[in-house]
């Protein structure tokens, strides 16, 4: 095993200036991983070539996989910095690790990217349980094992954007809600009481920039880190708004 | 009279839940976070959270024995009116929880599926596979965004809490934070100010904890005035996997749902672990702890691991230490509900954990200590006046303390699955308490202050920014962190010794003194990391004297804190008089010991570091006993001190509520 490990990475500065790559040479330890690669060269942020530089400006924070934030490409696939682990990446490419920002968000610095059009989506889609209030009333209603079996997989849902990065209908001149949105939209739907609000998900999902916008290509589902069945959720949609579209026809 | 508003800083369970109960209440709230709360820290917790239910009721549970649980488990040091009102709360808060559409795991007819956790006998612990934290927090953060798009609460998400902003009056009046991103820095008026900001595991450098978890929050609040209480109080989680950036936890769902604790009885056996039989096997929980088996508290879990692997020699490795956790034993279906946690190992190690025993050892997790809260007692329940202006309110009016931030509900050792409750729980009901300080607050409100205030607050701190920005020296703060976790591991965890604590002073001296010549590696004026783990340092070095020079003069063992010096010897003797005899007098020695030191610790911020007072714990309801979770041998001991008639048992009666 080489003792440094060559990382490229696309900085930026901020939004408003070009990228450029730099190289790093970061010694290697066992079972690292590319949050523990940036970690070391912000401690040290020197690039291969001896010259001092700025440390790489990233998102991270539970170091697991389970907040979604150090969302980044990696070798050209996106994913979490956080679980890709610097043994496998040389498994597939010995020489260098090649590390960008996801691109289909706007850059804020380096690898530090703007998520917010995400969380806009879930409120539009209205990603709740509208309760009546937090006061005590009892327990919700009574849920069947496979029930819970069918939405704890949805719910897993971090936002990390891969699915997003991934679609190809997804980006900046699209009005596209996006896969993940979608995805929530179903699991609120088939919620015993987020249930009350379907008509108005299932409105902006037939609507402008909904559902019709996906083109089916299932490059979502293939590199979501949770394995969120995305292309049944996509599915599921497709086939209940158009029921919603026929019972509009019929005045209901 | 001007719109009233009120500052959440940190939306993690705790500020999530104070958040949607003040907008419910139709109170504006300005919601500060240093990331999308969707990604706080919360999200890392696994297992469940507590309360009793039907069921448990049914096989004799009650709030009464959930309480008794969790102050037996704390070693008596929670005053105990908040945690009896928590656990009153508890069914109504899962209750909750579910209604907003939290995906509980179900039994087969549909009621939620509940688990057993550790230093309890009942299966009281209701979860969503083994990401139940990820699936509150998201339940919470969704309500939080509904009142988003009502225009009740405004999200600073990516905005840095820098420290409250107090009058001459002592009243809290808001806060300053700094845009994580453009680097401004600004006032926030609030006529009240809620911190939530989580634990200090970034302390002691590799923690179970996130990477945000500084404490940063909790030292700015300290360094303004608020008090620290119980700060060496910290949990050392017994099964994390070691890994050189984190320390990435084990749930103790693992062992809730079966799973046992071994070393092979031969050191460093190095057979492959399956083929070991039974009767080589040590599993030293089991065989110590017959009652409670792998599920005693944590700290006596961790303790044990430490001795058999440190000790006994006993470790599965030579040169690194670690015990076998095994769930090769369970079903497919018990596996299938730890899912998350399985993943995480099979993910970070490259080994099956359902076909391999998983390798762990103990790591920091969790901070019993914080801020120091007040509360009010309602005499006639017990419990709390809820409402009461008093509760979760800091020693500077109008601060008020959430969350893991607080100190108030784990005493000397958290049970599992008790904190998600006492975040939710806190959050829910400082929501009344804060109406109230609104509707009753002195010397007018945030919006009547002079600007002077807060312009003043703002230029102070914006100097500080400067000043640390331009600071030449030859100290790499990453460096020093590094440092600052080794001492603190070293000296502030499983074992205490006074000689290792003082040394560990003069280390922190050394480290603060190192950190006036600290040079950012980053000057610029744009999303600069570098600055905010900076000025995080500056404040992890002061908790960490909080918890050293806190341990150092706690000469007793307690809970978490466990200093071997100090530790009143068991009986051992063979013949039964003299076992007796031993016996009485380690009850005395225990009597004398509470006597000294059933007290809080405060710690006061000064220039000269912190200065520590104790002060009395409010045991009214249940009579403090020994501490023994049924370890084989010490049964002597529970009988000697139930004939002494000190009022403890084995577990106090219903009657003594009054
Ligand atoms: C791995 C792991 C597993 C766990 N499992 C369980 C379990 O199964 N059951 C259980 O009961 N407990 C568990 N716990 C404990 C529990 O998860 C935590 O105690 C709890 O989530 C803390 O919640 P909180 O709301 O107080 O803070 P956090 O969730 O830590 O949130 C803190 C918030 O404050 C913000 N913040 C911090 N500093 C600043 C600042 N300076 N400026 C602005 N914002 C700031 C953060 O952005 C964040 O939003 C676990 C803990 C760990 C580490
Ligand atoms: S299936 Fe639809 S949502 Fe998924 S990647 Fe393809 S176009 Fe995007
Ligand atoms: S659906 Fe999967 S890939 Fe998309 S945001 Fe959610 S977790 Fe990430
Ligand atoms: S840091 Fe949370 S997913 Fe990687």
């Amino acid at each position: 095993m080489a003792n440094k490990i060559n990382v490229k990475v696309l900085r930026q500065p901020d939004p408003h200036s070009g990228s450029h790559w730099e190289t790093f040479g970061v010694p290697y330890e066992d079972g690292m991983n590319v949050t523990t690669i940036l970690q070391r060269i912000a401690a040290n942020p020197v690039t291969a070539d001896h010259q001092p530089t700025t440390p790489v400006a990233y998102d991270a924070s539970c170091l697991e996989e389970v907040c979604g934030a150090c969302t980044m490409v990696i070798n050209g696939t996106v994913r979490q910095a956080c679980s890709a682990l610097v043994d496998q990446l040389m498994e597939d490419s010995p020489n260098v690790i090649e590390v960008r920002p996801m691109t289909k968000f706007a850059v804020v610095r380096d690898l530090v990217v703007d998520r917010r059009p995400m969380f806009e989506a879930l409120k539009r889609v209205k990603a709740w349980v509208r309760v009546d209030g937090y006061h005590d009333l009892g327990p919700g209603r009574r849920v069947l094992a496979s029930e819970q079996e069918a939405a704890y997989p949805l719910s897993r849902c971090m936002t990390c954007g891969c699915c997003v990065e991934a679609c190809p209908q997804f980006h900046d001149k699209s009005p596209f809600i996006g896969p993940a949105a979608i995805s929530q939209a179903m699991f609120f739907n088939a919620h015993p009481t987020g249930r009350v609000d379907e008509s108005d998900r299932l409105e902006v999902l037939s609507g402008f920039g909904g559902i019709a916008d996906c083109g089916n290509s299932q490059n979502c589902v293939k590199v979501c880190p949770k394995d969120i069945p995305l292309t049944d959720s996509i599915a599921q949609a497709g086939r209940d708004t158009t029921i919603h579209k026929i019972k509009q026809w019929f005045g209901r | 009279m001007a719109e009233q508003h009120v500052v959440v800083v940190g939306g993690g369970l705790a500020g999530l839940a104070a958040t949607m109960r003040l907008a419910e209440a139709g109170i504006h709230v300005y919601l500060i976070s240093m990331v999308p709360v969707k990604r706080s820290h919360s999200v890392c917790a696994q297992g469940g959270i507590n309360s009793v239910s039907q069921l448990t009721r049914q096989q004799g549970d009650s709030e009464w024995k959930h309480f008794d649980d969790t102050v037996y488990g704390g070693d008596f040091l929670q005053h105990q009116p908040p945690v009896k009102e928590m656990c009153d709360w508890a069914p109504r808060v899962i209750d909750l929880l579910d209604r907003l559409g939290v995906p509980f795991n179900r039994t087969p007819e549909g009621f939620r599926d509940q688990r057993r956790f550790g230093g309890t006998l009942y299966k009281r612990t209701a979860f969503a596979g083994a990401t139940t934290g990820q699936q509150l927090i998201y339940a919470l953060d969704e309500q939080v965004r509904r009142w988003e798009t009502e225009g009740l609460v405004q999200k600073f998400e990516y905005w840095e809490f820098l420290g409250p902003i107090v009058d001459a009056n002592g009243q809290c009046r808001g806060v300053v934070a700094q845009d994580m991103f453009a680097m401004t820095i600004r006032s926030f008026a609030a006529d009240a100010v809620i911190l939530a900001t989580g634990g200090c595991g970034l302390v002691y450098g590799r923690s179970t904890m996130s990477m945000i978890c500084t404490g940063g929050a909790v030292g700015r609040a300290f360094r303004a005035g608020v008090k620290y209480a119980n700060g060496e109080f910290i949990q050392v989680h017994p099964t994390a996997i070691p890994g050189t950036d984190k320390l990435r936890l084990m749930s103790e769902s693992a062992r809730g749902e079966g799973g046992r604790v071994w070393v092979p009885r031969k050191p460093q056996d190095d057979r492959d672990p399956n083929s070991i039989p039974e009767a080589e096997r040590f599993y030293f929980l089991e065989e110590r702890y017959p009652t409670y088996g792998n599920l005693v508290p944590r700290d006596i879990a961790t303790r044990e691991i430490f001795d058999v692997c440190v000790n006994l020699g006993l470790s599965v490795e030579k040169d690194r230490l670690c015990a076998y956790l095994d769930l090769t034993h369970l079903s497919d279906d018990t596996h299938r509900k730890l899912e998350g946690i399985l993943e995480i190992y099979e993910k970070f190690q490259g080994v099956d954990p359902r076909t391999v025993p998983m390798k762990v050892f103990p790591a920091v997790h969790y901070s019993m200590g914080g801020l120091w809260v007040d509360y009010e007692r309602n005499d006639d329940t017990g419990g709390l006046v809820i409402g009461s202006t008093r509760n979760h309110q800091s020693n500077v009016p109008g601060l008020f303390v959430i969350g893991e931030a607080d100190y108030q509900f784990h005493g000397a050792n958290r049970l599992g699955a008790n904190s998600l409750l006492s975040c939710i729980f806190t959050g829910l009901i400082v929501a009344p308490t804060v109406k109230n300080r609104l509707a009753s607050l002195e010397h007018g409100t945030a919006g009547d202050q002079n600007v002077s205030l807060y312009d003043g607050a703002v230029k102070t701190n914006q100097a500080r920014c400067d000043a640390l920005i331009s600071n030449e020296g030859d100290e790499n703060p990453y460096t020093l962190h590094q440092e600052l976790g080794e001492v603190m591991t070293r000296s502030a965890t499983v074992v205490r010794d006074n000689k290792d604590l003082e040394a560990a002073l003069a280390k922190i001296g050394e480290l603060d003194d190192r950190y006036t010549r600290v040079r950012m590696s980053d000057k610029g004026d744009w999303t600069n990391q570098n600055l905010s783990f900076t000025r995080a340092l500056g404040d992890m070095l002061c908790i960490a004297r909080v918890i050293v020079k806190g341990a150092l003069l706690r000469d007793e063992c307690r809970g978490a804190h466990y200093k071997p010096e100090f530790q009143i010897p068991p009986p051992d003797a063979d013949e039964p008089g003299e076992l007796r005899k031993q016996a009485e007098s380690w009850c005395e020695a225990f009597k004398k010991k509470n006597d000294k030191w059933l007290k809080t610790t405060i710690a006061e911020h000064t220039s000269d570091g912190p200065v520590i007072s104790y002060e009395a714990v409010d045991t009214s309801l249940i009579p403090p006993r020994p501490r023994t979770y049924g370890l084989k041998g010490a049964e002597i001991i529970e009988e000697v001190w139930r004939e002494m008639g000190t009022g403890g048992g084995v577990r106090a009666k219903k009657e003594s509520a009054k």
